[in-house]
């Protein structure tokens, strides 16, 4: 599905992503895990084309799309939340909803029809309910506490139901009630709709729960990648991310 | 400054003004129908100027459109002799259209003060053509606009059939911004202005909806131009020089950027206090428009459709 | 007649009386982020105060020195009274608003000044030709020029030098340079972010008001010779990029030969040429030649 090749991104004398190689099949979900400034975000950006590889290649589906920008790369089946929510902080959560299902089904250049059709309310709706943000739909993000954001932002990016979902800690800011009661609705979905998952994360407890497949990131090289119980046992690997030992 | 959502319902209001609008000729000086036409006619530049705003995108050079609206009028009339407004006023629109195409593919990689300063610098190329090219232009002296006629009849009262032309061409600019305002396109251009990245990760375009909306702007502004052409019978350069500009954007401003209606009640506001402050203070009307806008800006940034807002719900809540 | 030489100082002297007042406007960006639309007006005021001084002070012959030193003095009161006055009471209450407040600020403040500069001086040129004809003229290449644009090329080069001395080499530098870059950050290790704020903009509008106190002489003080000069300087500092002087400096040559150029060989694009040229360097370079693309971080 994804094929990163020997990818390398340097800012300056700093190797943010030293050439790093992995493979996604189709339909896996794989945890990226790894401390501060790994690489992780990096490479997250790399792939989704908001930043260019210094070295490398990136391949989705055998397509080449190394260095396209985010528009094609969404265009192309892919979507991204991220680990600062990128939303639009001055319109309602329902706004932010509408625009993204207008995006979706193409209705960008229309300026006739209103958005707050009633076909496009009762999809928002639902989306809504599946988040738990029904409650805040008119509500203006600025105004919303950070947990409730981010929700808002994974599910700006589950709208665009991707080929490949790419999450930059989903949970991160999330309450510890909401935390799981999302990603239990949440990951089971996507692992029904065959989606390609591939998220970030810093909670090992969550790794372990949701993902089926471990990446481990150090200093912008990866350091180990296997099935999820086996190398988060690894001393190693225990030791680069918790500092244990 | 968040935006309340619009739903293009015409709201009772709208109608109640569009008739008493109608019906003030009958008891109102020519020179003050005049003044609500001419605010009118200027309140549809206005509102191209409001679209953009919505995006976050100031246009300092918005007299182009006005300026080539009213020479395209100007030129039809004086050296073609057609001074038929069933032809010019179209023929205005488009060219301002084309032209906002071409140029919005320039201006719609820009944003913030680039784009200010770059959309100011096109309407100053315009200016300083006009002025230059006498033999093209009429340089300083521009070009007079006689013989109007509506459907090829040369009115009696040219300046009733003029009020009502612009009335009506008004209220459709009205309603086409409304319906833009409330469209997936008016929404992304809302967008724009907090989160660019978010659109580009939902596969859509900002530069695109920019200039979708910069091309509309331009089509309206430059029926704005004509209008106001047929209304004062002449054109000439300062149409679009810089300060034109300016005082677009000031009546944006000033009426505020929440309603259509907004850029018409500000523009009104603007016509009367100017022609009131010229009339008895002719070295203090700049003066005076510039604290104006000092007021709005610290006071009431939401203009006067944001005092109105407040003044209906603070109503709402005294009948409670 | 070789035209060379004729481009070649018309186009620096041209470009001198614009980077006085295009320094300050830029300046004035990179430290508060505002477009100074009022920067015009600045201008003007410090002709018509330089022509007022002089012709108060200065007799029009023979103390022709002293002349410019009443120059220089009308500037410094304009930048000493207007400059914190303006920032104090009506900018400093937009910092952090959106762009588009700041640039409607400094508009509002451009009508109002230019109707006070109406009120105190009145409509009439003043005329103050003392100075330009003390200085008299000099034949380079067979062509006969007047010297004093060349004393105005003298300031603008001294006013250049000595604003990149301060940034580069003083404290006071140092710490606006840290203010341009991040005003956060600066604030938060301990700069009095204010202060910076405030001397910026007392130096921006003394820099405007010393390029309209040295134009007096050349052209006279006259209404809306303000209003000319800020579209001529937004051109400049848009192809120089905001923010940066060295880029002001290099826009003012570009504008100021292209325009010499122009007046020579092709009179009627003169003012078309300047414009031109702005849209021509954004559609290169989008943040002009010197500016900054800022990538922002997710």
């Amino acid at each position: 599905m994804i094929d990163v090749q020997n990818v390398s991104r340097a800012f300056g004398m700093l190797r943010a992503v030293d050439d790093v190689s992995l493979s996604v099949g189709e339909a896996e979900t794989v945890g990226i895990i790894g401390t501060n400034g790994s690489g992780k975000t990096t490479l997250l950006n790399l792939i989704t084309g908001y930043l260019q590889p210094t070295s490398g290649r990136i391949v989705f589906q055998g397509t080449d799309i190394t260095g396209l920008g985010p528009r094609r790369v969404t265009a192309l089946g892919m979507a991204r939340s991220f680990q600062i929510p990128q939303l639009y902080t001055g319109l309602t959560v329902l706004d932010n909803i509408l625009i993204a299902i207008a995006a979706h089904s193409g209705r960008s250049a229309d300026f006739w029809t209103p958005m707050y059709r009633s076909d496009c309310v009762t999809k928002a709706d639902e989306l809504l309910a599946l988040f738990g943000l029904r409650d805040q739909a008119a509500a203006t993000v600025s105004n919303l506490p950070e947990g409730r954001r981010k929700v808002l932002d994974v599910a700006l990016s589950v709208i665009l139901e991707p080929k490949v979902l790419l999450m930059d800690e989903p949970t991160s800011g999330v309450s510890a009630r909401d935390k799981f009661s999302v990603m239990d609705t949440l990951m089971p979905a996507l692992k029904e709709g065959g989606v390609t998952t591939i998220f970030v994360e810093h909670d090992l407890d969550i790794m372990e729960r949701y993902a089926e497949r471990a990446v481990v990131f150090d200093g912008g090289k990866i350091i180990a990648d296997g099935p999820v119980a086996d190398v988060l046992a690894r001393p190693e690997v225990r030791r680069a991310v918790l500092g244990e030992g | 400054m968040s935006e309340p959502s619009t739903r293009p319902s015409l709201p009772l209001a709208a109608i109640v003004a569009f008739a008493v609008i109608a019906i003030l000729p009958l008891f109102l000086s020519d020179w003050i129908s005049f003044l609500i036409a001419l605010a009118l006619a200027k309140g549809a530049v206005v509102l191209g100027v409001v679209l953009l705003l919505r995006g976050g995108l100031i246009s300092f050079g918005h007299a182009l459109y006005f300026a080539i609206g009213a020479y395209a009028v100007g030129f039809l009339a004086n050296r073609f002799g057609i001074g038929e407004a069933l032809v010019g006023l179209p023929l205005a629109t488009i060219i301002s259209a084309l032209v906002a195409a071409a140029l919005g593919l320039l201006l719609m990689r820009f944003r913030g003060i680039y784009f200010a300063m770059l959309s100011l610098a096109l309407s100053m190329i315009l200016y300083t053509v006009l002025i230059k090219f006498y033999d093209f232009s009429g340089g300083t002296d521009g070009l007079s606009v006689r013989g109007f006629t509506l459907a090829g009849a040369a009115p009696a009262h040219p300046g009733l059939v003029q009020y009502y032309l612009v009335l009506v061409l008004t209220a459709a600019v009205v309603y086409v911004g409304a319906r833009f305002l409330a469209s997936p396109l008016g929404y992304l251009m809302q967008a724009v202005r907090y989160n660019e990245i978010r659109i580009e990760y939902l596969g859509a375009s900002a530069s695109q909806a920019i200039l979708a909306s910069y091309v509309i702007s331009g089509a309206i502004s430059g029926l704005g131009g004509a209008l106001v052409a047929y209304l004062v019978g002449h054109v000439s350069p300062e149409l679009a020089f810089w300060v034109s500009s300016g005082d677009f954007v000031f009546v944006a401003v000033l009426g505020g950027t929440g309603s259509v209606f907004a850029p018409l009640i500000g523009s009104i506001a603007f016509e009367f206090v100017k022609n009131y402050a010229l009339k008895f203070s002719p070295n203090t009307w700049q003066l005076t428009l510039g604290i104006f806008l000092l007021v709005v800006i610290y006071f009431q940034p939401q203009g006067l459709w944001g005092l109105l807002t407040r003044l209906r719900a603070k109503l709402r809540r005294l009948r409670q | 007649m070789n035209i060379l030489p004729i481009i070649l100082i018309d186009g620096i002297t041209f470009a001198s009386w614009l980077f006085l007042v295009s320094a300050g406007i830029t300046f004035i960006f990179g430290v508060l982020r505002i477009l100074n639309v009022a920067h015009g007006s600045l201008y003007a005021i410090g002709a018509y105060l330089g022509a007022t001084f002089i012709l108060q002070f200065g007799g029009q012959e023979q103390h022709g020195w002293v002349t410019l030193l009443l120059l220089v003095l009308a500037a410094t009161v304009v930048g000493l009274t207007l400059g914190p006055l303006i920032e104090r009471l009506f900018l400093r209450r937009v910092y952090g608003e959106d762009e588009v407040i700041g640039l409607l600020t400094t508009f509002a403040l451009f009508l109002i000044l230019e109707d006070v500069i109406r009120l105190i001086w009145g409509i009439e040129p003043y005329l103050v030709e003392g100075p330009f004809r003390l200085f008299g003229r000099v034949r380079v290449a067979g062509i006969a020029f007047a010297v004093y644009p060349f004393l105005l090329t003298i300031v603008a080069i001294v006013a250049g030098f000595l604003l990149w001395f301060v940034i580069h080499h003083t404290s006071f530098g140092r710490e606006v340079t840290c203010v341009i870059n991040d005003r956060e950050m600066a604030g938060a290790l301990g700069i009095n972010v204010p202060r910076i704020d405030l001397i910026a903009f007392a130096l921006g509008t003394f820099l405007a008001a010393l390029g309209g106190a040295f134009t007096a002489p050349m052209m006279s003080a006259e209404p809306g010779m303000g209003v000319s000069v800020i579209v001529l300087a937004f051109a400049v500092v848009g192809i120089g990029g905001l923010g940066s002087i060295g880029g002001a400096a290099l826009g003012c040559i570009i504008v100021g030969i292209a325009r010499a150029s122009a007046v020579q060989l092709f009179p009627e694009i003169e003012l078309f040429v300047i414009y031109a040229l702005m849209v021509a360097v954004l559609l290169w370079r989008p943040q002009g030649l010197f500016g900054a693309i800022e990538l922002r971080k997710i």
